[in-house]
Formats: C-alpha cells, structure tokens, sequence
C-alpha cells in the first residue's frame, strides 16, 4: 500500500517536471492525455464502478469548456472561469442527470446518447452565443498563462488534484455503494441504498470533472469548437477506458495514454483511425473486457498463486 | 397545408417507423440495443446506390440493398453478438457501438465522405397536387410501403408459427428453449429481420435524402427518441412513436421553426416524466 502511494507520489512530480526535459510538442501531448484521463475517470466513475454506460460525456466536456470560454472572453480570470465552467457543467449533469438516473442501464445509455447530441444540437444552433458551426476562437488565459509552461503546471496540477479526489472517491462509502449497485441493485436498495440518489450524486460528480476536462481545453486550444460535443468525443473516454480497464481504478489513466499514444500514431497512415478503434473496441469486448490493466493483472495473481 | 404538411411529416415518419421497428424487434426478442442499427440503416443506401448503378433499376436496387444489409446483420449476430450474450449488457451495447465506429468509417473509406447524389425512380417521380401545394408521388408511395410493412409484421407475428416462436421467446426465453425452441436460431432470424427493416429504410431514402456517411448517427439518435417515446420492445409504440416525431417535426417547421429541433427531445423529456416505460413499454423489470 505505501509502495502504491509512493509510486502514485513519483508519477504525480514526473508528470508536473515534464515541461522541464520536453519540447512543446510533448508537452502538448502529455496535457492532452491528461484530459482525457479526467474525461476517462469521469466516465468510468459511472461504467467501471456503477456499471452504467454514459454516452455523453461530450456534452459536459462540451459545456464546461463552452462556458469556461465564454467566461474567459469576457474578461473573467482563469483559475475562477475554470472553476465556474465546471459547475456550469455540474448543473448541466444535474438537468440530464434527472431523466437518466430513472432508468435501467440499456434506457440510460440510449437516453445520455439523445440528450448528449441535443447540447451537440444546441451548440451547433445557438450561434449568438456559441458561435455555432465556427465555434469560439482568440479565448485569452491572461498574460500570467500565456506561458505554455505555466498553463501546463496549473492544469497538469488541477488534473492531479482531480484524480487524488476521484481515487478518495472511489474508496469512500460513496463508491462502495456504487459498486453494491453494480452488482445488484435491488439488493443495494433493500440494504439501505438511496440508489436514485446516488447515481444521481454520481452522475453529477461525473459531469462536473468531465466539465473541468473541458474547462482546461479551452484556455489550452484558445479555441472551441461543437465537435467538443459531439458523439465521437463522448466515444474517446469509452475507448480509453475499455483499452485501459474498467474495473481499476488506474485502467482509464493508462488507457488514455495508450489510445491518445495510439492515435497519434494511426493519424499518421490513415485518417480512418476510428475504423481501427472500433477494430480495437471489437476485439477488447470479445475477449479482453478487464483491458490492459485487467489482463495484467490477471497474469501478475496467477503467478503469485504459482 | 395543415394536410399537406401532414402528409410530408408522415412519410418522413416511415423510414423512422422502419428503424426504430427494427431497433424494438431485436430489443423485445434478444434484450440486445443495436447502436449500429443507424449504420444498417445507411448501408441499406450504399448497396441499394451500388446494385442501382449496376443494373440500372431502382426495384432491383430495393430488393437487392436490403438483403445485403441481410447479410451483414447475419454476420453481426452469428459471429459476434452471440459471443457476448452472457456479457453484462453494457458490453453488448459496446459491442454494437464498436460496429457504429467500423461501419461509418468503412463507409467512408469505401465512398469517400462526399455526399452521393441519388437516382429518381421514373414511375415515381410525378407529384400530385394537394390543395395549392405539390406533393411528390414517391411521398405516398413511402406512406404505402410504411403501411404495407406495418401489416406485415402483424401478419407475421401474430398469425405465423413463427410469429408465435418469436412472441413466445421475447415473453419468456427460458420457457421457450424448454418448450423445445431453439432461441439461437431464433435470435439469428430476428437480428437479421431488424436488419432488413433497416436496410429497406435506408433503400427507400435513396432517390430522396442525400446518401452520407452521417445519416446513420442522425436517424439512430431520431430512433432511439422513438423508442422512449413508444416504449422499447413494442412494435406499436415504434410505430406512433414514428408518426408523433414525424409530425411534430413536420408542424414543428412552420410553426415553430426555431425549436423544431427540441420538439422531439421535449415530447421525449415529458413521456419520461409521465410514463417512465414508455407510451406502450412494459413496465421495467
């Protein structure tokens, strides 16, 4: 165990240096992977733990990074548009959250799907305020952040923070509840369960740092565009995770790095990277469902019982 | 116009009805969601577009498209779907997610992402004169072929042995499989007449809305709200499920242009607030 918070300990600081021996480029890719994991954990704390498969993410990540925007364009500084993108996103879980949690897992994923391409649909229309089709561009993260370095620290450390609460999270009396509804939720409920509450808390916590995911895009790209919302973005943390494993608390972690890794790779040959990744989704559903970390794991325990 | 632009939200109605049809099918019977039933929908369109160039007619290109998508429905189900059937549903529906990702990608690849201009079937291409209003023929043909199925599938499911298997076994699949039903096969020729359902829709939107890589993800998000609204799992509610969107949207663009978009999300939102399962759906389980 204290190995375990050691290790997580090293990585968190080789994380935060890594502006120190990089170029620009890696640093942008380090960045980008770390918002996916976010995007990824979020999503997770929903699949992995609760055993339910949400579709929309997108429309968080979309509606924090919107916002954030919107905020930062008006002059707001950048740690409280973050901030306020976040729970702006958080409401929004609360809005959609309120029709998905009433219903069973095949009504739940079909219904974040629906509501997730109506935000995409919003954002698409709505151009006085969205931009529509262009999306926002020249988004300012004030002269202190203009620094690319000091950008990166500030999320890298916000992403961090993030994954040490969901972590907490996940151990806490919150997450076993939610577990106890994955595996069964008429008994959850009979031992004392408020399983609508919960998921309910879950889906909205889900929201919020899916949100603050797109909350740090924003200020990163200094653009946004509707793709933010739209149904191949929700895919990309389904893919990190079902890649990394769902059911550690780390799969979608190393996920994220595997597939944005992966596709940066791919794009390079064939601009039908999607095409390989449902290949790859295929044959993760078929016969890897605990994913990378599962499987290694898996090998690790039978050669510790041998 | 009220009846004109009823008319035209009706046969709009019809390649849902025959998607979400499909969708509800498969759901009642295998308790499996077909994310990709959208991309069977539009491959129905490709192959019906190819056999169309090929031999040059459009009632060879309806017959022939469909029984492709036959074909790849065939396949989902017989050498993928079934390995999972034991799998918590969440992989199932991942599973059909990962052939949404395979299919539109592969269509694009195959046709380049170009919208494809389609054909007019020439017995077809009149119009007939509603009130002041122009209303092509193809419109009422679709209303036809949208009827005609309908009573197919009840003729089918309600006055067929077959039909009995089929009912039987979305009632109680372990009772059937007693009774000496083997599901497996069943399930294979339910999946597959999904698929048709699907490809015809997609066949018959041809010579009228644009082929693109895209309309699939379109008309699965239109489906799976017909759904809801329906109830998953009864043809019924497929059906005026269909015909409610079709008409909402159709009203929706002249009288409220604006929110012609959100009409079908907030008929959805205020089913879900009343009637949880749906307007036809069996209570959860």
């Amino acid at each position: 165990m204290k190995m375990r918070i050691l290790a997580s300990a090293l990585l968190g600081i080789a994380v935060l240096l890594v502006p120190l021996f990089s170029g620009p480029f890696l640093q942008y890719l380090v960045l980008n992977m770390l918002l996916l994991a976010l995007l990824a954990l979020s999503f997770n704390l929903l699949f992995g733990m609760t055993g339910l498969l949400s579709f929309g993410q997108g429309a968080f990540y979309a509606g924090g990074a919107y916002a954030a925007a919107l905020l930062l364009r008006a002059g707001m500084p950048l740690l409280p548009s973050v901030l306020l993108g976040s729970l702006f996103a958080a409401a929004l879980a609360a809005l959609i959250g309120a029709f998905c949690v009433r219903h069973t897992r095949i009504y739940f994923s079909m219904l974040t799907l629906a509501f997730g391409m109506l935000v995409y649909a919003v954002v698409w229309k709505w151009t006085d305020v969205t931009g529509g089709d262009d999306g926002l561009i020249g988004i300012p993260r004030g002269a202190f952040f203009e620094s690319a370095e000091r950008y990166y620290l500030l999320a890298a450390a916000l992403v961090l923070a993030s994954v040490a609460v969901l972590h907490r999270l996940s151990n806490s009396p919150l997450g076993l509840a939610l577990r106890a509804i994955r595996e069964n939720s008429e008994r959850a409920e009979f031992s004392g369960i408020a399983v609508r509450q919960t998921i309910f808390i879950a889906f909205v916590t889900a929201g919020f740092f899916a949100g603050l995911s797109g909350a740090l895009l924003a200020p990163l790209e200094q653009t946004v565009s509707p793709s933010t919302a739209h149904w191949t973005k929700s895919a990309e943390p389904v893919m990190a995770t079902l890649i990394g494993g769902p059911f550690a608390f780390a799969g979608p972690l190393l996920g994220a790095v595997v597939y944005l890794g992966l596709k940066e790779i791919i794009v390079r040959y064939t601009e039908y990277w999607l095409l390989v990744f449902g290949l790859v989704l295929l044959g993760m559903v078929l016969s890897f469902r605990g994913g990378l970390l599962g499987a290694a794991l898996d090998h690790w325990a039978r050669r510790q019982r041998a | 116009m009220m009846l004109f632009q009823g008319l035209v939200g009706l046969s709009e109605a019809m390649y849902l009805w025959l998607v979400a049809a499909g969708l509800s099918l498969i759901f009642g019977v295998l308790r499996v969601l077909n994310f990709a039933h959208g991309s069977l929908y539009m491959l129905g369109a490709y192959f019906a577009w190819i056999a169309f160039r090929i031999s040059g007619s459009f009632w060879i290109a309806l017959l022939l498209g469909p029984l492709f998508v036959c074909a790849v429905g065939w396949a989902m189900e017989f050498g993928f779907l079934r390995r999972v059937y034991g799998a918590p549903e969440a992989f199932q529906l991942l599973l059909t997610f990962a052939f949404v990702l395979i299919f539109d990608d592969a269509v694009k690849l195959v046709f380049g992402p170009v919208y494809q201009s389609p054909p007019t079937p020439a017995a077809l291409s009149g119009a007939v004169l509603i009130g002041r209003s122009v209303l092509p023929t193809y419109h009422l043909f679709i209303l036809a072929v949208g009827a005609l199925v309908g009573l197919g599938l009840f003729i089918l499911l309600e006055k067929t042995s077959f039909g009995l298997i089929i009912r039987a076994t979305a009632a109680d699949r372990e009772m059937a499989r007693a009774l000496g039903v083997r599901s497996s096969r069943v399930f294979t020729w339910v999946f597959v007449l999904g698929a048709w359902l699907a490809g015809l829709g997609g066949a018959l939107s041809m010579p009228v809305r644009a082929i693109s890589p895209g309309m699939g993800e379109f008309i699965i998000i239109e489906a799976f709200v017909v759904v809801v609204l329906g109830g998953l799992g009864s043809l019924r509610g497929a059906f005026l499920g269909a015909v409610l969107i079709g008409l909402l949207h159709a009203y929706g663009i002249v009288f409220m242009p604006v929110f012609e978009l959100a009409l079908g999300y907030l008929a959805m939102a205020a089913v879900l607030i009343v009637r949880p399962w749906g307007l036809f759906g069996a209570r959860e389980t």
